[in-house]
């Protein structure tokens, strides 16, 4: 009588079972490396941090660095920018979160989170709008801040979403001033 | 494919081959002999005019590659290299970009017969899903083609697409980091896109085998929407469809001639003769015209929708409007295939035209109103084509009488002949 034929499952039956889970398990784990390969490699990884002298950047001014390949935005923000961005009422914006990687999760879109204690002139950003990854354009749009030209998001002089589709801020990233003219960021 | 075949082999050479591997008499069976409609018109030349063009993209890609380099510093120059320097170079790559758009031009006719004709109701629904599969996979090929050439189009378009994967909860930064191999699309993108855009034709070949095997086995669908009775109804594929098909390949080839010598940039964008920036994006960014439809589709959620974010709701009906075509033969409650027999039915058909029109003009359009008000009008409309008309349509419309055969359409015995 063939092992199939019992109404009781055999020790064949057990050894083919936990044979093709063991395979199933092997090729799974066979599979990680081809996909993880597509992930960002030693060389990309090793360009998360630059510095910046920004002594030349006037009030008014702003510049783009290139980090982790994409553009970053350094602006001496006018007393009157700020005054514009510090009047808003928190409740008043789409997104309400800082985005702001050197602060807690939670912390509030107020103009003061969104710089840095002690420089809040300065504005530090990752110019990529949240909606599809475009550049914005500086000083444009109907709140003076940034103007994506790819979906129309208005950003203003905090970068702070306002209008449009993008759903959050521009992002903020790691940065530190290591002295008065000189920004780390990553 | 097969079981049509009456082919005796001749000579010993033919002999020996089909004892062993009869591809001889399959080949016979699916394009000689092969008992098709006698009232085709020239709508289903379209099927075998794509054809054509996939096999043109196929050898044009293959010969470019000779010449391309798939680096982000040099891949921009070697395409300028392939446009000035390479014998022909400038003919072999007008041939592949308009032949892409000749490609979705062709495919798009193609579909719309198979839709007029109700082509993909049983028992043809599988043939209708590898349909829709491979014009899935052609959006794919053509989107990451586009990038090759590394100008601020190919850049910055392939960023608006690849970011569309970041309005996936949770995961979806992950995701997007995973597809560009970095923080942003670099040279790892333009790599992995190079390869898979080599790959994706092959598959797509694969696919039309699978999808011509799939209509062999119910045969052709014909203007009438009758199956073929008797042998009156049909004629061998050879000569009869070989030399129509190959008449309007040729007239379709003047086509196709006039826009690579006369218009060869007509239907690209001249932005993408300026080298890749990642610092700067272009004012205004429009994919290629056969994405036009989808891409409007893309921004008409500009609302939340409950928990849905606009972002992830606007990818989520872009991505709708091509899945909802896997369940056409479904979504089409009634028994008549062709629009000829179907009056109401036949109103909507060209009023779903229409809105994939307005869709495409509108697709191209800056991001502002009116236009996108009317975007939210047609996206509705599209949708409501699929989940409203053609449910409700085949319970409600009264078809005209179908004819009893093909014979007798042809002959004039119905009030309406194709």
């Amino acid at each position: 009588m063939e092992h199939t034929d019992t109404a009781e499952p055999s020790r064949r039956d057990f050894l083919y079972i936990a044979t093709g889970a063991v395979g199933a398990v092997g090729a799974g784990a066979l599979a990680w490396p081809f996909i993880h390969q597509m992930n960002p490699d030693a060389s990309a990884l090793a360009l998360a941090s630059i510095e910046v002298d920004v002594s030349a950047v006037e009030v008014g001014q702003s510049i783009t660095v290139t980090w982790r390949g994409k553009p970053v935005f350094i602006r001496q923000r006018t007393e009157k920018e700020i005054a514009e961005a510090t009047e808003v009422p928190i409740a008043d914006l789409p997104d309400q979160f800082a985005r702001n990687a050197n602060l807690e999760d939670g912390a509030d879109a107020s103009d003061a989170n969104r710089a840095t204690t002690g420089k809040e002139a300065w504005l530090v950003m990752v110019g990529v709008c949240t909606h599809l990854g475009c550049v914005p354009l500086g000083e444009a749009g109907e709140y003076g801040g940034w103007f994506c030209p790819c979906h129309g998001s208005h950003y203003d002089t905090a970068g702070r979403i306002r209008k449009g589709p993008a759903p959050e801020n521009m992002l903020v990233p790691p940065y530190k001033f290591s002295s008065d003219d000189v920004v780390v960021i990553g | 494919m097969a079981g049509h075949s009456t082919y005796e082999p001749q000579n010993a050479g033919a002999k020996w081959l089909e004892r062993r591997l009869p591809v001889l008499s399959l080949v016979h069976g699916s394009f000689v002999a092969f008992p098709t409609p006698k009232n085709l018109n020239y709508w289903w030349t379209f099927g075998g005019i794509a054809f054509f063009v996939l096999v043109v993209q196929l050898i044009t890609g293959i010969v470019l590659v000779m010449h391309y380099t798939p680096n982000d510093a040099l891949a921009f120059a070697s395409v300028e290299h392939i446009m000035r320097d390479v014998n022909y170079g400038w003919l072999m790559r007008y041939l592949h970009s308009n032949g892409a758009s000749m490609f979705f031009f062709a495919v798009y006719i193609h579909i719309f017969r198979g839709m007029y004709y109700g082509s993909y109701k049983e028992p043809r629904e599988i043939a209708w899903i590898l349909g829709v599969l491979l014009f899935f996979l052609m959006v794919l090929t053509a989107f990451m083609g586009y990038v090759l050439p590394w100008g601020q189009m190919s850049l910055w378009g392939a960023t608006v697409i690849t970011n569309l994967f970041s309005a996936v909860p949770v995961v979806g930064e992950a995701i997007t980091t995973w597809l560009w191999g970095g923080f942003a699309v670099g040279n790892p993108t333009l790599n992995r896109f190079f390869s898979l855009h080599y790959l994706l034709p092959f598959v797509i070949l694969g696919v039309v085998m699978l999808h011509i095997w799939a209509f062999h086995v119910a045969g052709n669908n014909n203007p009438v929407g009758v199956d073929p009775k008797s042998d009156k109804d049909t004629v061998p594929f050879h000569p009869y469809y070989t030399l129509k098909d190959l008449f309007a390949i040729v007239v379709f080839m003047i086509l196709f001639s006039w826009f690579v010598f006369y218009l060869p940039n007509y239907l690209g964008h001249a932005d993408n003769y300026i080298p890749a920036n990642p610092m700067v994006t272009p004012a205004h960014i429009v994919p290629e015209w056969f994405l036009l439809p989808f891409y409007a589709i893309l921004r008409a959620i500009t609302f939340d929708i409950g928990p849905i974010p606009s972002k992830l709701g606007g990818v989520i009906a872009m991505g709708g409007a091509i899945a909802i075509l896997f369940v056409l033969p479904w979504l089409d409650t009634s028994k008549v295939r062709s629009a000829n027999y179907r009056p109401v039915y036949r109103f909507f058909f060209w009023l779903f035209f229409f809105t994939t029109i307005m869709l495409g003009w509108l697709g191209s359009k800056p991001a502002e109103q009116p236009y996108i008000a009317w975007i939210q009008f047609f996206t509705v409309l599209y949708f409501a084509h699929f989940l409203i008309v053609l449910p409700v349509l085949g319970l409600i419309e009264t078809p005209r009488k179908v004819p009893d055969s093909i014979n007798d359409a042809v002959l004039g015995k119905s009030s309406d002949a194709a």
